[in-house]
């Protein structure tokens, strides 16, 4: 894996999150209450949502737009919604959000 | 000597028949066979697995461990193919062979499908068991789904899927909506609630064809020529008894299998009982005379006297906020007459039908508390020429009593029905308390009242009341959501009472089952926790939905709209300009002229935010609020300033509510008007808040509303001077925070805990009203700011830019 630097952890609300601008599209940094990181993709599938504008709650976002539920570990639907988002390695360290970004390149060319 | 009793079909029928049987200790060794491929469930409680609000190992009737106590050897996901009643065997499609001494049909019925073209396309189905329910409740939120049939099924099937976000239309023949219960005003209440609830309801349509792609449907296709698109159809036309195996065995069959009021067929060893049967010419499709037919069943099983009558059923329909009861005959002749009570602001109606001093039939939509004791009667064929004058209002209002429902189900008689599935009166449920079941679980367990439908449970809680006083605690309403147990007014109450001040202590002192709460509760305890704890409390920002974070509506296509405040509707050039100046310079893709008397720039994106309301900012303007739980905007009418008609400064107290009140967050929306004459031309009686201005002063009134419901204000009180009708009001608005449920309107809230007691609290009692605006001062002097003037200080703007940009990057 080769981590890339995307910023300060200081940088995203606890239980919130910001958007990182890709090739590949914008990619959702969340940060929990308990500081631990996720990437995914900032697109809900139902229909086109931004999910960094959403409430995070536990390891879950609810989509801003209707409510979808989606795990920010594996991605998926919670509950009787069926739908998956891409999900992306990120990590802290010393304060810092690093995420790898091989995927996404790979998307991208 | 044990003998042997074969049953086919696992069903509610055949449930209790085997309970009935069970519990009196009689002898048998009993094989149970379903086609379905699971033990007897409670098949009315589909609807509420539908809707999500029960799960299906909730609705279970018998488990694994019922069977096994009982020695039931149970065949699940096994048909019965042939019966042999010269040789009394069973066969069935796992190709077991069994004997019996006795045999019980209990086959239920089929749901009809209508054979018009298209009816066998994938994705095609009834409403009748847990795959059906399965298959609507596995439907994608927006997908498109019609349903055939306006009766009680078709209704719950509809209200379920909405309830998931599932875009459903109803297609009814007839010309209203369950005309085999209900009357044509009753339809339309009902029509109109569904509607609310985001249902297109067709009536007087006719089907013509299924129209398909691929083998799979595709759209429904009526003989106007209208096309309905949609994914799933589900036809909920009426069931036919399932008789065949009943008929192929040679058993005297009709619309269903023939069975005396022993409940015994044309064959001596052979019973049936349930949807399947026809008992002197009738067939059946509720519970309640099928839990009759069990208790015979069980008896003449056991070789004792019994004989089944059919009696009077009532009916009500299981989709939450649809409360409507019908019973009886109720149509319309020259020997009968009708009484008929209707209050169109509460959406109330009434009917008793009325044929030589006795109730033949009773309709009832919106308010239904008083349906079992019309029912009652009706049964009992009760002379009710005494009470003809105050009959439709109720038990409550005969000889003399008061209008507590708890006096009302203290004075029903031992022999009043509270459970009609169940046939279960009052005097069975004082008995079974008195025997020691002090709760509801106890109740069901022991008498099965409220056990079947439910919608009875919250009399039976009134009979535990009035018959335990102090030692029985009426169960709170419904919770939360799923993190908590707890009501919102339990939760408002603790936080004030247990003085919680921050979301960690709810969580924790309240017991919250999650880490930090999921975006139902969290958004109403921030908002609970802020307006209860001004100074002390931090409103969360991510604890806000995502309109109230970035104080600007969003859009569909994720841009926001940003609307400046028009203090009283009233503007000037240079404003104007300003926002004229903002719309080219950030793009705006449409501006309008809102309902409320300003501006919206719509189409601006998110980066821009900062940047569009530093400028309006420098021009004098702030946030108009129309995105927030908050006060929205104070409509004015241009007053004594230039109109003839006007008495007051309308636009002049307008601005300055409006000014009082800016920046506040309450429960739900808050609007407001000032109209300067009774003439109304700022429409206030639709408002939260209205007043109107007359010669002598001004008429405040609240409660008002004009989106989902439209609701005219309710008088308040009349206050002569401008200085009193502005801490009427934020009395009024600070007694509406600290009360309400988080999301309830204002009307809603003042419909709960009733305007005299709001009265009470701000118009008679002047320390109170005074101590009220004093605590929304307080509230004010935190939170009366603009919030894009913070967001537009430069660190902050920052946030609302991506973090990093990668696109700018490999670019280089
Ligand atoms: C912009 C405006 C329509 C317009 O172009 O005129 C509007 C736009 C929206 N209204 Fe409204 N309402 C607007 C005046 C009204 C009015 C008329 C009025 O206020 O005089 C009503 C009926 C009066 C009332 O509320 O009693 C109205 C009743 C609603 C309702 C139903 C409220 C209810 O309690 O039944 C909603 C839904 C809700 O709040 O849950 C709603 C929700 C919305 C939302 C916020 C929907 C949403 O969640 O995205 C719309 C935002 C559009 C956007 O992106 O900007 N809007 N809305 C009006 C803004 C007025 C303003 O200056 O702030
Ligand atoms: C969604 C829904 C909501 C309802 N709501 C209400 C309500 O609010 N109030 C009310 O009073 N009624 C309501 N009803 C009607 C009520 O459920 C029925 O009247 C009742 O279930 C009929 O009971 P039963 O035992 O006769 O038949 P069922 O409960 O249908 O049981 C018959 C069983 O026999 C099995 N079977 C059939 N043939 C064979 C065979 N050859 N071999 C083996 N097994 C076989 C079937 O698979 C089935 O499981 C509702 C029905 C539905 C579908
Ligand atoms: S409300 Fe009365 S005073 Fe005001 S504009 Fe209308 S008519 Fe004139
Ligand atoms: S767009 Fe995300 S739930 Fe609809």
């Amino acid at each position: 894996m080769s981590w890339t630097d995307i910023a300060a952890l200081e940088d995203i609300p606890v239980r919130g999150a910001r958007i990182v601008k890709t090739h590949a599209g914008c990619i959702a940094v969340f940060r929990t209450d308990a500081d631990e990181v996720f990437a995914t993709s900032d697109r809900c599938p139902h229909k086109g949502g931004p999910l960094s504008e959403g409430i995070v709650h536990g390891k879950s976002v609810t989509c801003p737009l209707h409510n979808w539920v989606f795990s920010l570990e594996t991605g998926e639907a919670q509950g009787a919604d069926e739908g998956q988002i891409a999900t992306y390695p990120a990590r802290v360290e010393n304060g810092r959000v690093l995420m790898d970004l091989s995927e996404i390149n790979k998307v991208a060319a | 000597m044990t003998q042997k009793l074969v049953v086919i079909g696992a069903g509610m029928a055949s449930g209790r028949a085997l309970e009935h049987l069970f519990e009196a200790g009689a002898d048998w060794d009993v094989t149970l066979f379903n086609a379905e491929p699971r033990g007897n469930y409670n098949r009315l409680m589909l609807s509420p697995v539908l809707s999500g609000e029960k799960t299906y190992e909730e609705i279970v009737t018998h488990d694994e461990a019922w069977y096994q106590q009982h020695g039931v050897d149970t065949h699940f996901g096994t048909r019965v193919t042939e019966v042999d009643r010269d040789a009394k065997i069973v066969r069935a499609d796992d190709g077991s062979e069994v004997h019996y001494d006795k045999l019980l049909f209990a086959t239920g019925s089929n749901p009809f499908i209508i054979p018009m073209p298209g009816h066998d396309l994938e994705g095609v189905i009834a409403y009748r068991d847990l795959e059906d329910t399965e298959r609507m409740m596995n439907m994608p939120a927006g997908s498109k789904v019609v349903v055939i049939g306006g009766g009680l099924l078709g209704l719950e099937a509809a209200a379920g899927m909405a309830a998931h976000g599932i875009d459903v239309t109803v297609v009814h023949i007839m010309g209203h909506l369950m005309e085999r219960q209900l009357d044509e005003p009753a339809g339309y209440l009902l029509r109109r609630a569904l509607m609310d609830k985001g249902i297109t309801v067709k009536c007087k349509a006719n089907s013509k064809e299924i129209l398909g792609e691929d083998g799979k449907v595709r759209a429904l296709l009526l003989d106007d020529g209208t096309e309905l698109p949609c994914d799933l159809l589900v036809m909920a036309v009426g069931i036919r008894p399932n008789t065949k195996l009943g008929a192929d065995c040679g058993l005297a069959v009709g619309r269903g299998i023939h069975v005396d009021d022993q409940m015994i067929t044309s064959d001596p060893d052979v019973l049936a009982l349930g949807e399947c049967v026809e008992h002197n010419g009738a067939v059946f499709g509720l519970v309640a005379p099928l839990y009759d037919q069990a208790k015979v069943v069980a008896k003449t099983l056991m070789g004792e006297e019994a004989a089944f009558q059919p009696r009077e059923i009532s009916t009500k329909l299981k989709v939450t906020g649809c409360d409507l009861f019908s019973a009886g005959d109720f149509a319309e002749g020259t020997d009968r007459e009708d009484i008929v009570f209707r209050d169109p602001a509460r959406g109330v109606y009434k009917r008793v039908v009325i044929k030589d001093n006795k109730i033949i039939g009773a309709v009832m939509y919106g308010d239904t508390a008083d349906g079992n004791w019309f029912y009652g009667m009706m049964k009992d064929g009760t002379d009710i020429s005494d009470m003809r004058e105050t009959l439709i209002f109720g038990p409550a209002y005969q000889g003399g009593a008061s209008v507590d429902p708890m006096a009302a189900v203290a004075a029903l008689p031992a022999d009043a029905e509270i459970c009609g599935c169940n046939g279960i009166c009052k005097g069975q449920i004082v008995d079974a308390i008195n025997a020691g079941a002090h709760d509801l679980a106890g109740i069901r367990a022991t008498t099965k009242a409220s056990a079947s439908c439910g919608t009875c449970t919250g009399l039976v809680e009134q009979v535990l009341a009035v018959t335990l006083g102090d030692d029985f605690v009426m169960p709170s309403v419904q919770s939360v959501c799923g993190c908590t147990d707890l009501s919102h007014e339990d939760v408002r109450r603790l936080i004030k009472s247990q003085e919680l001040k921050s979301q960690q202590a709810v969580w924790q002192e309240l017991g919250w089952k999650t880490v930090n709460g999921c975006h139902v509760c969290r958004p109403a305890i921030n908002y609970y926790l802020l307006a209860d704890w001004p100074v002390e409390y931090q409103d969360d920002p991510q604890s806000r939905f995502v309109n109230e974070r970035n104080h600007a509506n969003i859009q569909k296509d994720g841009t926001y709209s940003v609307v400046p405040r028009m203090w009283g509707g009233i503007t000037t050039p240079d404003e104007l300009r300003a926002i004229a100046d903002a719309a080219e310079k950030y793009n705006a893709k449409t501006v309008k002229v809102t309902g409320g008397q300003r501006i919206d720039l719509l189409g601006i994106k998110k980066e821009d935010l900062p940047g569009i309301w530093y400028d309006l900012n420098q021009a004098g303007m702030v946030s108009g609020h129309a995105y927030s739980k908050g006060l929205r905007t104070v409509k004015t009418c241009v007053g004594t300033d230039h109109c003839r008609f006007g008495t007051q400064d309308s636009t002049g107290l307008g601005i300055k509510l409006e000014k009082a009140l800016w920046g506040s967050w309450t429960p739900h929306k808050v609007k407001l008007a000032v109209s300067g004459c009774p003439r109304n031309c700022a429409e206030a009686t639709c408002k939260d808040v209205g007043i109107i201005c007359v010669d002598s002063g001004y008429e405040v009134s609240v409660a008002g509303a004009a989106g989902m419901d439209v609701k005219e204000t309710e008088f308040l009180a009349k206050v002569p001077t401008e200085e009193e009708a502005l801490e009427l009001t934020c009395a009024f608005i600070q007694i509406y925070r600290e009360n309400a449920k988080y999301l309830d309107r204002a009307y809603k809230w003042v419909a709960k805990v009733g305007l005299d007691w709001v009265k009470e609290q701000v118009v008679d009692d002047l320390a109170s009203r005074k101590a009220l605006a004093e605590r929304f001062e307080l509230s004010q002097s935190i939170y009366r700011k603009d919030p894009w003037a913070d967001l537009a200080e430069p660190q902050k703007a920052e946030r609302f830019a991506p973090v990093a940009d990668f696109t700018l990057e490999a670019a280089e």
